[in-house]
């Protein structure tokens, strides 16, 4: 908003700006403006002005922009404040004393603000208010996810009778990118838990001189808890998180609503293929988990622990039962399920902007995680009352 | 500044993703305070001119030369204190969505000025009320409409008293009425501010009613085919390429395959 001519690179330094406020004899108030009226430059407040006013018996406030340098916004800002000032006071604002094109800006600006907003929805709200939004908040989500569970499931069943609008293709590349493409880390993290369980684990037995019973330790651990817990959790991590932020950008850019105009279900098309790799996959990444965990024990136990090799294998198939092995890849199965849902369903109640897909992939994670652990927990509970 | 120099110089430019050359040979010369209008079909490098005049994107040859000084041969912290005078009016406006639109103005005059927090908030509701929006202050980019968000996009590129505004698609998804309030408005602005408008657009009638100049791109021969004001390229033009997208493919629309083109460009557009 420069005057006419003036460039922001030029050098010379700016004149300070100055204000006068003199009052002449047929009721009207003059505001002297010289020197530079430019941002950040320290520009006069409005107080002598406000002073003047309230306190004279002005019925016209009137401008005089002889000695008035070069100016920008920090002159509209004033200018506008008079204006406000003047329509409080119920005194009449005279403009033509100003610079052209500051007289047009603020008629531009008065003018166009004739449309009044609306109540803006960010009032201030007691604590009591608060906590109740928290609350109903709260509930409509749970409301909301028990929906989308409902809706899930129906749709499971439309796929079980083949009328589901549900593309295997689809499919196939999430179980490219929740399966081969997450064995790397899902091996890495699992051989280190192995090898720490065998670590801790034989450093208390052979206190008791059962140095050999690690074997058994590892593989009761990793296969029936470990391995599917961890391959939950980075599967919740990485893959529930891809798909809060896929499904959460779709939201921010219309694609669900045009899924949706077009009659196509959100929850088949884009839920159950990412629903369905993971039922899919996980029993698969759980069993491939369980192996590295207990070569990781066995790398151990053999070359720091002094454990013979065929010794440890012969434990290890003794101590899994086919027990543990079900109850491991049933509850990968379960946590896979979980993770696919928390992610979606975050992906699809995701807001209209940036900010809320990071929210979405940031909550997919925590419930994803959540619901995992407590599930978990849930699951020891139940088989140590049915003594499995 | 004295006249000496344009404001703007676009000087034998050319521009290629690669080694697929989107436009070459462009030159144009843009005086103060003009506003000057790049149009074309679409998908004949007008956004990509844009970006190179607002410093997204090299040109592969040529230059761009401000008041004068060259644009891309100075350094990149010359051409960062250059990139301070510009305002630029994004296609969709390009709020930040996490920020109310008081604070997508504050945040620019914070990084760029010493303004305290009370200063800021004024000068960010001057702007919003320049462009209609008093009292839109703590909205959020999603709870207005799309006018609303592109008016207040130009708010944000009026933040730093721009010296050039570049505007892309300013009517682009506008319904008429609003279309047409937004073209007064950057003729006002231009008349108060002395600003000089860059206006990338295929909008007829923005063309018509805001343009002191105009260059006319054309995607088959990827380089510029016409510049002057629009009214005097309707009644003088012999290209039938120009004529065409000017009157909407009305005449001479069957002269020649590139016209062609054009004007089927227009009709599915």
């Amino acid at each position: 908003m420069e005057s006419h001519g003036h460039s922001p690179l030029r050098a010379d330094g700016p004149s300070p700006a100055r204000l006068d406020v003199e009052a002449s004899g047929d009721g009207s108030l003059v505001v002297r403006l010289s020197g530079d009226w430019l941002l950040g430059s320290g520009v006069p407040a409005l107080t002598e002005v406000e002073r003047s006013l309230r306190s004279g018996s002005a019925r016209r406030l009137e401008f005089e922009a002889a000695a008035l340098g070069r100016w920008n916004s920090a002159l509209m800002v004033f200018l506008s404040k008079c204006a406000d000032l003047c329509r409080d006071c119920g005194v009449e604002m005279g403009t033509s004393g100003l610079p052209p094109g500051a007289a047009n800006l603020l008629r531009l600006a008065r003018t166009a603000a004739d449309k009044q907003a609306p109540a803006s929805g960010a009032l201030s709200a007691t604590w009591l208010e608060r906590v109740g939004g928290r609350v109903l908040a709260f509930a409509g989500g749970a409301g909301g996810f028990l929906t989308f569970l409902g809706e899930c499931v129906v749709a499971l069943f439309r796929l079980l009778r083949g009328r589901a609008q549900f593309r295997w293709t689809d499919t196939f590349l999430v179980m490219q990118e929740c399966g081969p493409q997450a064995l790397g880390i899902v091996a890495l993290i699992n051989f280190i838990v192995g090898l720490i369980l065998a670590f801790v684990g034989t450093l208390q037995l052979a206190r008791f001189g059962a140095t050999i019973y690690s074997a058994d330790l590892v593989a009761i651990a990793t296969v029936r808890e470990m391995a599917c817990l961890m391959t939950g959790v980075i599967m919740c991590g990485r893959t529930g998180a891809a798909f809060a932020a896929q499904l959460g950008t779709m939201r921010v850019n219309q694609e669900i609503d045009a899924f949706q105009a077009c009659g196509i279900s959100p929850i088949e098309f884009l839920v159950l293929p990412r629903l369905m790799a993971l039922i899919l996959m996980m029993p698969l990444l759980c069993v491939f988990a369980a192996a590295i965990a207990i070569a990781g024990g066995f790398a151990v136990s053999t070359l720091m622990l002094d454990v013979a090799p065929t010794v440890y294998v012969r434990r290890t198939i003794d101590a899994v039962t086919l027990v543990s092995f079900l109850l491991g890849i049933g509850k990968g199965t379960i946590f896979g399920v979980l993770v696919a849902l928390t992610g979606c369903h975050r992906g699809i109640q995701c807001g209209t902007n940036a900010a809320a897909v990071g929210r979405a992939t940031t909550t997919a994670v925590v419930t994803g995680i959540t619901a995992i652990i407590v599930s978990d927990g849930v699951f020891a509970v139940v088989c140590s009352a049915l003594n499995i | 500044m004295p006249a000496r120099f344009d404001k703007i110089e676009i000087r034998d430019v050319t521009l290629a993703y690669g080694s697929f050359v989107v436009l070459r040979d462009i030159r144009a010369r843009i005086r103060p305070g003009a506003v000057f209008v790049i149009m074309g079909g679409s998908g004949c490098g007008k956004s990509t001119l844009l970006r190179a005049l607002i410093g997204l994107r090299a040109p592969t040859d040529g230059e761009v030369l401000y008041d004068g000084i060259p644009f891309w041969g100075s350094g990149s912290e010359a051409r960062q204190e250059r990139l301070r005078s510009f305002g630029v009016l994004f296609q969709n406006g390009a709020l930040w969505s996490s920020m109310t639109l008081a604070e997508n103005i504050g945040l620019v005059l914070g990084e760029f000025t010493d303004l305290t927090p009370a200063e800021i908030r004024d000068v960010s509701r001057l702007k919003l009320s320049l462009v209609g929006l008093r009292g839109f202050e703590d909205f959020y980019p999603s709870e207005v409409s799309g006018g609303m968000a592109k008016r207040a996009g130009l708010a944000r590129a009026l933040a730093l008293d721009p010296d050039i505004l570049f505007l892309d698609e300013p009517s682009a998804g506008l319904d008429p009425i609003t279309s047409r309030n937004l073209d007064e408005l950057v003729l006002q602005l231009r008349d108060s501010l002395g600003a000089t408008f860059v206006v990338v657009t295929h909008e007829l009638a923005s063309i018509f009613a805001i343009a002191d100049e105009c260059l006319f791109l054309d995607g088959s021969t990827r380089t510029m085919r016409a510049q002057g004001s629009p009214r005097a390229l309707l009644e003088t033009t012999d290209d039938p390429a120009v004529r065409a997208f000017l009157t909407r493919g009305a005449s001479g629309a069957e002269a020649a395959g590139p016209a062609h083109a054009v004007s089927g460009n227009l009709l599915t557009a």
